[in-house]
């Protein structure tokens, strides 16, 4: 077929970096993604212990010092929500990635949720244990 | 009189504009008044210039997606109640290049339906004579779901992967080509899951999961991809314990 007398003209429009922005649904991937750098910096404080703690007594009391000031408190807080955030999205998504069958029906996706968060207080049980015996 | 509500439209004439702009038009308001109706009213009373796509007005054909009020939306199923008071405005789908008012070039997302081999392929050919392709209600449970979309691209207008890398197959053709690789009268999933490992398949989903959201038949996507995911590194791992061929 001649396309050369063709009237079509298809307009793309431009993915602005501000897409996110627009909303509600994409502000909160993005949150759930940015939880992400968060964890990263609180994996580097750990590993910065795990460095101190090998280099002997007062470089380990050193990092346990800095973990005491307030700045140091307020990002852990702020750590801890992200964790949170994120652990919320991820239980809330998993039922997505399994799909499990009794007989003919599919399992609804609540008590697939419910269970992580049930899993998660009884692993919370146990580390707290775990450090009040300890 | 009827009370009125006011409908902007995104439109854009390829034959007179260089770029899409915004008319705005006022419609009576009725309770029970779908936004494709609007639009016909629309194109019946006010401009008969305005294009948009449309047929069964009962969300089965799949024509009138469109973006209302920026979340994509069938004209046919969504209903001008929910907007009042306030004005609706209508673009075409997101993501898509617009050829005319509210219709998009839709190519794209076809062809990648087509590649994904959107049809059974038996394990083994049989004759007329030897029977039906016998399957359980068990057996169909298992791809049902992934089996009632109908193609109306909204899940490509929520897709910001697609957005912004126009290689990703997206969320309908990988549901697609889960459906057929979970029917238990299917053979092709070797040739399928060449195109669903690359990282043009599902690993360029990074699980949005605005287009189980947005679908209007309950198909879920973003599920369909996940377990995607999931039988990919299965793939994976079996093939590095395969001799080589």
């Amino acid at each position: 077929m001649d396309h050369s007398q063709s009237k079509r003209k298809p307009f793309v429009r431009p993915v602005k970096k501000s897409w996110w922005l627009k909303d509600r649904f994409y502000i909160l991937y993005m949150l759930r993604e940015g939880t992400s750098l968060l964890v990263a910096i609180y994996a580097v404080i750990l590993m910065v212990g795990l460095l101190r703690l090998s280099q002997g007594e007062v470089a380990f009391n050193g990092w346990l010092a800095a973990l005491t000031h307030p700045l140091s408190i307020l990002l852990h807080l702020a750590v801890l929500a992200a964790c949170a955030f994120h652990a919320k999205t991820w239980f809330a998504l998993a039922p997505k990635a399994m799909r499990i069958f009794k007989g003919d029906e599919l399992i609804p996706e609540k008590p697939i949720i419910m269970a992580q968060y049930i899993g998660l207080a009884g692993a919370s049980l146990v580390v707290l244990l775990f450090v009040l015996l300890a | 009189m009827a009370d009125m509500i006011e409908i902007e439209i995104l439109r854009y004439r390829p034959e007179e504009d260089n770029e899409p702009w915004l008319q705005t038009f006022q419609v009576p308001y009725r309770h029970e008044m779908s936004v494709l109706e609007a639009l016909s009213y629309i194109k019946d009373e006010l401009d008969s210039t305005v294009s948009f796509r449309w047929s069964c007005r009962m969300a089965i054909c799949g024509s009138c997606g469109m973006m209302v009020n920026g979340v994509p939306k069938l004209g046919c199923k969504t209903f001008l109640r929910d907007y009042i008071p306030g004005k609706i405005t209508l673009e075409p789908l997101r993501n898509f290049p617009i050829e005319r008012d509210l219709v998009v070039d839709m190519s794209d997302f076809i062809e990648k339906l087509e590649s994904i081999k959107p049809y059974i392929i038996p394990k083994e050919e049989k004759s007329v004579c030897e029977g039906e392709y016998i399957q359980t209600p068990a057996q169909l449970a298992k791809f049902r779901q992934f089996s009632m979309c109908i193609n109306c691209g909204l899940c490509y207008s929520a897709c910001p992967q697609y957005g912004l890398k126009k290689s990703f197959m997206g969320p309908a053709a990988l549901a697609l080509l889960y459906r057929y690789n979970a029917d238990s009268r299917d053979g092709g999933q070797a040739a399928r899951m060449k195109i669903l490992n690359q990282e043009k398949g599902v690993w360029s989903c990074t699980f949005v999961g605005y287009c189980s959201e947005v679908c209007p038949k309950g198909v879920d996507p973003a599920a369909a991809i996940q377990l995607g995911k999931v039988e990919s590194a299965k793939d994976y791992v079996i093939a590095m314990f395969k001799p080589e061929e």
